[in-house]
Formats: C-alpha cells, structure tokens, sequence
C-alpha cells in the first residue's frame, strides 16, 4: 500500500476518464506518483498496476524506458542540463561541470548535502536561447559558467524554498 | 539581394509587449471569431479549404496536410480522433514552445476548427514531459475556452461537441514519431508501428481512424480557414505555400524564431542578416538546415542541376547561401526542411566532435524495436567516442559510413534514416577531418572551444 495525498488520489481519478481505455492513464499516473512521492518504487508500480487492472509488468516497462521516471529518490532540486549540439555548442559541458563542481557531485548521483542532483538530458526544445538548464520545473536560459554559480548559490541560500 | 521582411502569421503577437495567453487577451484580438464562423460552414467545405491551400506538415516530414485528411477512413464507424503532436523534440526545433506558453488559444482554436472539419469528438494533445508549465498553461486555457463555450459539448451554440485533453509525455523522443506517439498514448512503450497496416488514418488510436498533426501545422489551419484556402495558398512559393518559422540555434549573432513566407528567404539571407552572420572573427563552417536528422550542408560546396520553375526546367547552381528555405529546394540539393531547426556551426568546431555529440543524442533515444537501429545508433556513437576520447584511426570514417550504411532503410520508422543521415553527410563532407582526426593533430583544447561529446 502506498500513501497518496488526497490531491494526488484526486488528480489521478479525475483524468482515468479521459481515455477510453484505462490503460492509456499509465503515463498520468506515473508522473502524478512520482510528483506525490519523489519517485517510483516497486509498490507504486504493483498500485498503479491494480488501478488501471493491468499487470505490473506493463507500468515496469513504462518506468524502465521513460527517462523522466526513476526508481530511487533524488536530491531536494533536480537540475538538469541539455547535453544535445546546440547547448553543446554554446558551452553546456562547462555548465554542468560548474554546477557538479558547486555541489561536488557526480551526474545522476544525489550530492553529498542531499540537495541536487545534476543530470545531463537530451533535448529541451529552447536551443536559440542555449545553453539551457531546468531546475525542477522551471526553465533557465542562456546558463554559462558563471549564470551556474549564480543559481548554484540561490540554491544554496533557500533551502526551504521550492522543496519538493 | 536584402532579406524579406518576416511574415508574422502565427508568430504574429508572440512578443507583442502586453500580449498574455489567458482567454481575454485572446479574444480582445480577435480570438475564437474564426471558429465561430467555422462552425457555420459545412465541414467538408474546411477539408476543401486545407486542400486548396497546400499545407504542408510543419513537424518534419512535409506531408500535405490536406491529403493527410482525406486519408481518413470515415466509413468505419468507429470514432474519429486527433493527436496533437506536441512532443517537439527534434534537437535544434523550439518554435511549438513558445506558441504553447505564449499562444495556446490559437492552437486550440486550430485543433477544434480541424476536430469540427473532420468530425471528431475527442482530442489529445500529447506534449513532452519537459513542458511542465506548457502542460498547464494548455490545460488552463482549455477551462478557459470550455467556459465560454469554445471546447466541450454545444460549441458556440451548436450541436457539435468536442473534448480536448492534455497527455504528457517522458522524455523519449521517439514519442514524436506518430505511430509511437500513438502507442505511449494508448500507455504503452512507444515502439512505432509498421506501416502498412498501421497507418493512423485507418489503423490509429485504439485502433482508430486518427489524424495527427504537429502543433504550428494546427495554427495554419486557423488561418487558412479564415482567408480561404485560396489566398493561404498564394503566400509563399508555389508547393511550399504559407509561412514557416524557422529556428536558428548555435554559433550566430542573434539566434532565435523568424517567420518568413516558404521559399522566400535564402539560407545566406537568414544567417548573414536575419541572423548577423557569424560571431566575431569566426566563419560559417557548416549548416544543419532542418532538425538534427536532417543532413548537413558544407559552407564552400556548389549544388548543381535543374529545376522546375514555373513550366520550364532551370538550371541552378547554389552555394548553401543561395538555397531557399523551402520543402523542396532542401529536398533537392539532398537535405530537408524537417522541422525548421537549423543548426549553426563555425570553424571553431570539429565535425568529428558535433557528430560524437549527434551520435550520443540517437543511441539515446532509439527505442531499441529494430536491431539495426539499436546496434547501429549504439555503434555510430562508440566510434565517434573513442575517435574524441581514446585512440582515432584513419579509417574510422570509412567504418562509420558502413554502419550507416546499414541503417537506412532497414527499420520500422524514420529513426533509422534519422540516426543514418548525420553520419553519412558528415563523413561525406567532411572525409579529411575524419581521417586526419586525432589526440595529436587535435593538441590542447582551445580556450573557447566547447567540448562537445
């Protein structure tokens, strides 16, 4: 049995009949476990499975291919920095190796403080604004070096803000 | 020759200071009027208009909007759907971003005059997971629009009724693929299906007669059906009608979104003034003109043969500055339009390193349906790693080119060809840097000069 808050249990039977076939809600589900939960364990997989009356095998599947889903926890903010050629171009390995030198870290661990964790992602679709980064849901354009310190440091400085 | 003004049709108050996306702003310009009167013809009549005005798919592949319609299996009696593909992932493409989060009425009144038009009930748009405040803004504007009638059951009065729904994806790109969008949709792995039978128009969603459409190609439908097919058509360049937005990313000084009429503006024209030409004391090298997949053009190569220009055949001879930003000019000198992503690199890059960079992008996101494709994408960017990273040899170019080789035309969907093409091309075009390319030749890196893989 997993504990979701009423918000999420609301979210997720509200859009299950948006689709002809339960089945379609996996996706949904999914993110709306892992935004209540800060991940997707074994358990959720088994509940979601119940609810949409699939086998488990099939959410598993999901969680395994999807990048944007993960089975462990990770750090209080999530960066993720845009690795394809364009933000490549314009300097995103230096982003990156900034922001895990800010929080000494390596790429898709959760720092030593528990804060981050810094990920390389493919594509996010703001290549004219590169170098691109998303710290949880929001976007940060034209990120150098030195923009990455700057919020490595507000980061740093709020650490009640913006928990997840 | 100076560069055309822009042609702002869909991109029209995208940076109109004091221009927001709720309802109200909407329709204080004009919004929803469109549809109003949509709904008052017959819907065979706006399949017609489409028809008429030429439109292309604006997401990749340049399909006739129009044709794609009339595909439609509309005896089957099963329910009709439409998948807006909002999943824009193809590296070097962001115009869809900005027409959800600054725009998203107009692509909802694209999507319910193209629902009312081909008689559907029920709608999902399928945006990529890294929307998330896309995601909302769409689902906000959707309430919006329901409440004052423009989405839901009795459409501005009208017996019609039509739902949209939001569906997020996760972050594979291989969902922008229609035959997998269609799969993740229905919950599943994205895997493409094979075509035929699967073709959506027949064989969709839930097994479904479905239409999908990219997002700027929705908005089209907007304006073609409020000045008529006919007049669409005559803007822009005969087969390559309306506007396009063209993304510009990498090494220029003013990249960004520019909307030009088809086939009116040349690559030299956008890059050089549009776009400012190259940073300071750096030269164009080379040119990614359509999405990452499509291949790339050398800075300095001549494009020979003849072409169509009116009734007669020309000859033309182009250098990259000269082609026009059309469909068929790109398809001709051997590239594509794809999706308006053009990529920009100077000499400070090595082609080698961009392609290790391309090739870690398509080992990533192949699905891993077809072995050609999984070991190939796999391999192409092994290779490209160890010529970076450990010991490059002379024939590395030539072992490249074999695996691509072998790609092509041996998978189930456009990911074989789209994994293939930027190593053919830059092996191709680039021969000597890959056969001189090595720890020696290549020595420190230079200050400014990116890594790339």
């Amino acid at each position: 049995m997993i504990n979701l808050s009423a918000e999420t249990m609301r979210r997720i039977d509200d859009v299950i009949p948006h689709y002809p076939m339960k089945r379609s809600a996996a996706l949904p589900l999914l993110h709306f476990v892992q935004e209540d939960q800060g991940y997707i364990s074994s358990e959720a997989i088994e509940w979601i499975a119940a609810k949409l009356e699939i086998q488990p095998i099939n959410v598993y599947e999901l969680v395994t291919f999807y990048p944007m889903f993960r089975q462990k926890p990770i750090g209080r903010r999530h960066i993720r920095v845009c690795r394809t050629l364009s933000c490549a171009i314009m300097g995103g390995y230096r982003t990156c190796a900034e922001f895990q030198r800010q929080f000494n870290t390596g790429l898709g661990e959760v720092s030593p403080d528990g804060e981050v964790t810094v990920e390389f992602v493919e594509c996010l679709a703001s290549c004219g604004t590169a170098p691109v980064v998303m710290i949880d849901d929001e976007l940060h354009e034209r990120v150098d070096a030195s923009k990455a310190r700057e919020l490595s440091e507000k980061i740093k400085a709020a650490p009640a803000a913006g928990a997840r | 020759m100076p560069a055309p003004e822009q042609h702002r049709l869909i991109f029209r108050h995208i940076d109109e200071p004091g221009y927001s996306n709720d309802l109200a702003c909407y329709q204080r310009n004009g919004g929803y009027e469109v549809l109003r009167k949509a709904v008052q013809r017959k819907p065979e009549e706006l399949v017609d208009e489409v028809k008429k005005s030429g439109l292309r798919g604006r997401g990749g592949a340049g399909f006739p909007c129009g044709v794609k319609w009339s595909l439609l299996d509309r005896k089957s009696g099963k329910p009709i759907y439409l998948v807006v593909n909002a999943d824009e992932s193809e590296p070097g493409t962001f115009k869809d971003r900005y027409i959800i989060y600054r725009d998203p009425h107009q692509l909802i009144e694209g999507i319910m005059i193209t629902c009312f038009a081909n008689k559907v009930e029920r709608t999902f748009i399928y945006i990529r997971g890294e929307f998330p405040d896309g995601a909302k803004i769409l689902e906000k504007a959707i309430a919006e629009a329901r409440a004052a009638g423009f989405v839901g059951p009795n459409i501005v009065g009208t017996a019609y009724g039509c739902e949209i729904y939001v569906h997020r994806g996760a972050g594979a790109y291989i969902c922008g693929e229609e035959t997998g969008l269609i799969e993740s949709l229905e919950g599943k792995r994205p895997y493409p299906r094979i075509k035929p039978p699967y073709f959506p128009a027949v064989l969709g969603l839930y097994q479904c007669p479905t239409i999908v459409n990219n997002v700027e190609t929705l908005c089209h439908v907007k304006h073609i059906a409020d000045m008529g097919g006919e007049a669409y058509s005559k803007i822009g360049t005969p087969n390559n009608t309306g506007t396009r937005i063209l993304c510009v990313s990498g090494q220029v000084q003013r990249p960004g979104y520019y909307e030009f009429e088809v086939g009116r503006v040349t690559m030299g024209q956008l890059l050089n003034e549009v776009c400012g030409g190259p940073l300071p004391g750096r030269t164009f090298k080379a040119v990614i003109p359509g999405g990452s997949s499509a291949k790339v053009l050398r800075f300095g190569e001549r494009y020979k043969g003849k072409r169509k220009v009116g009734a007669e055949m020309v000859e033309y001879d182009w250098g990259v500055e000269d082609i026009p930003m059309d469909f068929d000019s790109l398809a001709m000198i051997g590239s594509m339009g794809g999706s308006g992503g053009v990529i920009v690199m100077d000499d400070s890059v090595s082609m080698v390193e961009a392609l290790g960079n391309i090739n870690a992008f398509y080992s990533h996101e192949s699905c891993g349906q077809c072995t050609p494709c999984r070991e190939g994408s796999l391999w192409m960017k092994r290779i490209t790693a160890r010529m970076v990273h450990g010991d490059a040899r002379p024939g590395d170019g030539a072992l490249l080119k074999s695996v691509a080789d072998q790609i092509a035309g041996r998978t189930i969907c456009a990911f074989g060809e789209g994994c293939a093409w930027p190593t053919q091309s830059f092996v191709a075009k680039f021969g000597e840097e890959f056969k001189s390319y090595s720890k020696e030749t290549r020595g420190p890196r230079p200050d400014g000069v990116p890594e790339l893989v």
